[in-house]
């Protein structure tokens, strides 16, 4: 029973749809064109019709409600408190709607704020939605095969991923023994210590593990040879071109709106 | 099926002074099956290792030859992974079954191995479900490895293994970190593979009864180098009883069981009311409805399959997780004027009174040398220096840990580990012992050294509590059982469950 299980089915996400299975690379590269189509601007035209477009494509990522809120509530903790700072500390410019002592609202900051959150929930919730529908061991097939990463690197870390859920337990143990142990009670200074040494412990224990892993691995012919065959074939085909294609046509309208709205300006050049 | 040779070999890890083997004069011909046995620290780990091919002469010294059918073994298996003959040399299985795994699906993970001998496609999915059938686990191909038990994992491992049909199958302590019931699958599978695939088996276990019926030759390695005994394995065993128990090894009737004892039913140290307990990210509680008492100098033992919520319970009893529902409530003594659940106590409160032993001694060392990790405990129960000196000496001279007090905790040996958890639990001399599977993976003289320990612990008046596997444990302490299954716990005395 492991406690962050990485892999298992997860709920609240329907494998058929569209999106949640399409190639995970072409996913990955939608994702990728979005974002740098939105790091390009702060402005609330371009990302909120980027954020609207992307809420409409939502029905063909084949996740409920529930699950995009459990895997997203990131996102939204990220972007709310950024746009809220933006608008009180952020540069003022035009009406003052709001003055407490250095702290200031006005047109133009609550406008950045509103871009700034716009901003990261648009750049946010591809990312979340790749991560949700995609499975890890796919995402390493498709690295390989599709994209022709080494499988060596790809291989390795997938093995590495799951170790993750592992440490997680190790950790609760961890915790659990310096209770045992009668440590973790005094003051802010013995926590800090009690901790470094926690991270201290899991750490060995990871290389432990991790060698072990390492070992069992060669011993199947891990990392031999260049010549390897694949169980599970990863293909690109002509729908996961579309995903891609979807992707750049999304990031070019929700352009061309800040563009003709006027509010598109390349933040580099600020 | 090659024939293994090694001529005097000997293999030195990089960095290292001392050779790991020395001086290995050995040859196994096609198709038998030879138990390897030597004190721990002889080199049986690296032997088999070498074997597996996973030696680069590249990397560590090595010095004469250790062959398979004539042909360096590390070349060996390079050259059965890179020619796509779909074939390894050798397989190899290792004792944790946890880090074994590969991949997060059951067929995937025995797909991996066929993948990097470059199998074609069209192969791999009827040779993953035939070991899959071999090794008896009836899982779906996409059944996430998660999801199995310890016993279930190991024999899934044993199918990556076996799907590469390897003509040498090399078993590190295969069955120590499986349950009873776990262990005579394995056993029962791995014979029935040998009998069908006639390949050659080197094994390393120190539990041997169980595996007679399996090998039929004892080769004992000599700690500074060389072959010491060398034989018919039933013989070997019956000729050398005494030396190989010396070593660590699980002769039959070899570790005498010690005398049953009754001790007077001393004071409550601690009862249960209607307790509940669960895991972390469950909603419902593992066990219900508990109700248990313990009284000082009596020991009581938690037996049940993996899974079943001992765990759990131990630790809820040793005051480190709250109870879903109901109380443990300490006894007066043991309380000291405290409120009485241990999971309320603050931990340096806690430490003085219960002591907690882990199932991975690791889990609990805290310090960067074996002095400090003993000195923890009585430190933070406001001990003094002269007082907490005297306890460490006294504790170290009994658990064999003085030549070790400057040696990083991390770096010792499984057996010097555990004897060493165990020390840091009585440091601060508390009133009842919680171990979770302390014979876990000990050879048959720390499993003698701590059951010793703990009947001494018992006639000075200490309770102790046990989660646990291991019968011979039972029958050599428990006063009483307490069957742990479904979901609920039942007390019974100890005599009845022996019996059975």
């Amino acid at each position: 029973m492991s406690a962050v299980d990485l892999h298992a089915g997860a709920p609240g996400v329907d494998r058929t749809a569209p999106l949640a299975r399409a190639n995970p690379v072409a996913k990955l590269l939608a994702a990728t064109v979005l974002s740098l189509g939105l790091l390009l601007t702060v402005d609330v035209v371009t990302a909120g019709t980027a954020l609207l477009l992307e809420l409409a494509c939502l029905p063909f990522a084949g996740l409920s409600l529930s699950a995009l809120l459990r895997r997203g509530w990131i996102v939204l903790l990220a972007a709310i408190p950024a746009g809220v700072a933006t608008a009180f500390l952020g540069v003022d410019s035009g009406a003052v709607l709001l003055a407490a002592g250095p702290l200031s609202v006005t047109e133009g900051s609550l406008e950045s704020g509103a871009a700034i959150t716009l901003r990261v929930l648009a750049v946010g919730l591809p990312g979340v939605v790749l991560l949700a529908t995609t499975d890890p061991t796919e995402l390493a097939d498709s690295l390989a095969q599709v994209a022709r990463l080494p499988h060596r690197f790809v291989l390795a870390a997938l093995a590495g991923t799951r170790l993750m859920g592992v440490l997680a337990e190790e950790w609760q143990q961890l915790s659990l023994a310096r209770r045992a142990r009668g440590l973790g009670a005094d003051g802010p200074l013995g926590r800090v210590r009690t901790a470094t040494g926690q991270v201290f412990a899991l750490l060995v224990l990871a290389l432990r593990r991790a060698a072990t892993l390492a070992t069992a691995m060669e011993a199947r012919g891990f990392g031999v040879s260049t010549e390897r065959t694949w169980a599970r074939p990863s293909r690109f085909r002509v729908r996961d071109g579309l995903v891609v294609l979807g992707g750049v046509a999304l990031t070019a309208a929700a352009t061309a709106a800040g563009v003709l709205a006027g509010t598109w300006q390349l933040t580099l050049a600020r | 099926m090659p024939r293994i040779t090694a001529r005097g070999w000997g293999w030195r890890h990089p960095g290292r002074l001392a050779w790991a083997v020395r001086g290995l004069d050995l040859e196994i011909e096609h198709g038998e099956r030879v138990l390897l046995l030597a004190p721990s620290g002889a080199g049986k780990s690296t032997l088999l290792s070498g074997i597996a091919g996973l030696l680069d002469p590249e990397d560590g010294d090595q010095e004469g030859e250790l062959l398979l059918d004539g042909v360096p073994a590390h070349r060996a298996r390079v050259r059965a992974a890179g020619e796509g003959t779909g074939h390894a040399v050798t397989g190899l299985l290792l004792q944790d079954p946890q880090a074994q795994t590969v991949l997060a699906r059951c067929g995937d993970d025995v797909a991996f191995g066929l993948e990097n001998h470059a199998v074609p496609r069209a192969e791999i999915w009827p040779r993953v479900d035939a070991a899959l059938a071999d090794v008896g686990l009836d899982v779906a191909r996409d059944r996430p490895t998660a999801r199995l038990s310890g016993g279930q994992r190991q024999r899934l491992a044993l199918a990556g293994v076996l799907a590469l049909r390897p003509g040498v199958l090399l078993l590190d302590e295969p069955t120590a970190m499986l349950d009873p019931a776990g262990a005579a699958a394995l056993r029962r599978v791995v014979a029935d593979r040998l009998e069908a695939t006639g390949a050659t088996c080197v094994l390393v276990e120190h539990r041997v009864a169980q595996w007679l019926d399996v090998v039929d030759r004892v080769v004992v390695l000599e700690p500074g180098g060389g072959v010491a005994v060398d034989g018919p394995a039933r013989q070997v065993l019956a000729d050398h009883r005494a030396p190989l128990t010396a070593m660590g090894v699980w002769v039959p009737g070899g570790t005498p069981t010690p005398p049953s004892r009754h001790r007077p039913a001393g004071q409550q140290v601690l009862t249960t009311e209607d307790l509940a307990v669960g895991r972390r990210g469950l909603t419902a509680p593992v066990l219900s409805g508990v109700d248990l008492r313990l009284d000082a100098g009596r020991a009581a033992a938690l037996l049940g399959p993996n899974g079943s919520g001992k765990s759990t319970l131990a630790l809820a009893l040793g005051g480190l997780a709250k109870p879903d529902a109901g109380r443990v409530v300490a006894g007066t003594t043991l309380a000291d004027g405290l409120r009485p659940e241990p999971h309320r106590w603050r931990p340096p409160e806690l430490v003085r009174r219960i002591g907690s032993v882990f199932q991975d001694p690791r889990h609990q060392f805290v310090a960067s040398t074996v002095a400090d990790e003993l000195a923890v405990g009585p430190r933070r129960t406001g001990a003094s220096a002269t007082e907490t000196a005297v306890r460490l000496e006294e504790l170290m001279e009994r658990l064999r840990l003085t030549h070790l007090a400057r040696a990083n905790p991390f770096t010792l040996s499984g057996g010097e580990q555990r004897r060493l958890s165990v020390a840091t639990a009585l440091a601060t001399r508390p009133h009842l012992l919680v171990l979770d599977e302390p014979t876990f993976g000990q050879d048959a003289r720390t499993w003698a050294e701590l059951v010793a320990l703990l009947r001494g612990l018992l006639d000075d008046g200490t309770a102790l509590v046990a989660a646990t596997h291991d019968e011979d444990f039972v029958a050599a302490l428990a006063d009483e059982v307490w069957q742990v299954g479904a979901g609920r716990v039942v007390p019974e005395p100890a005599a009845v469950v022996v019996g059975r």
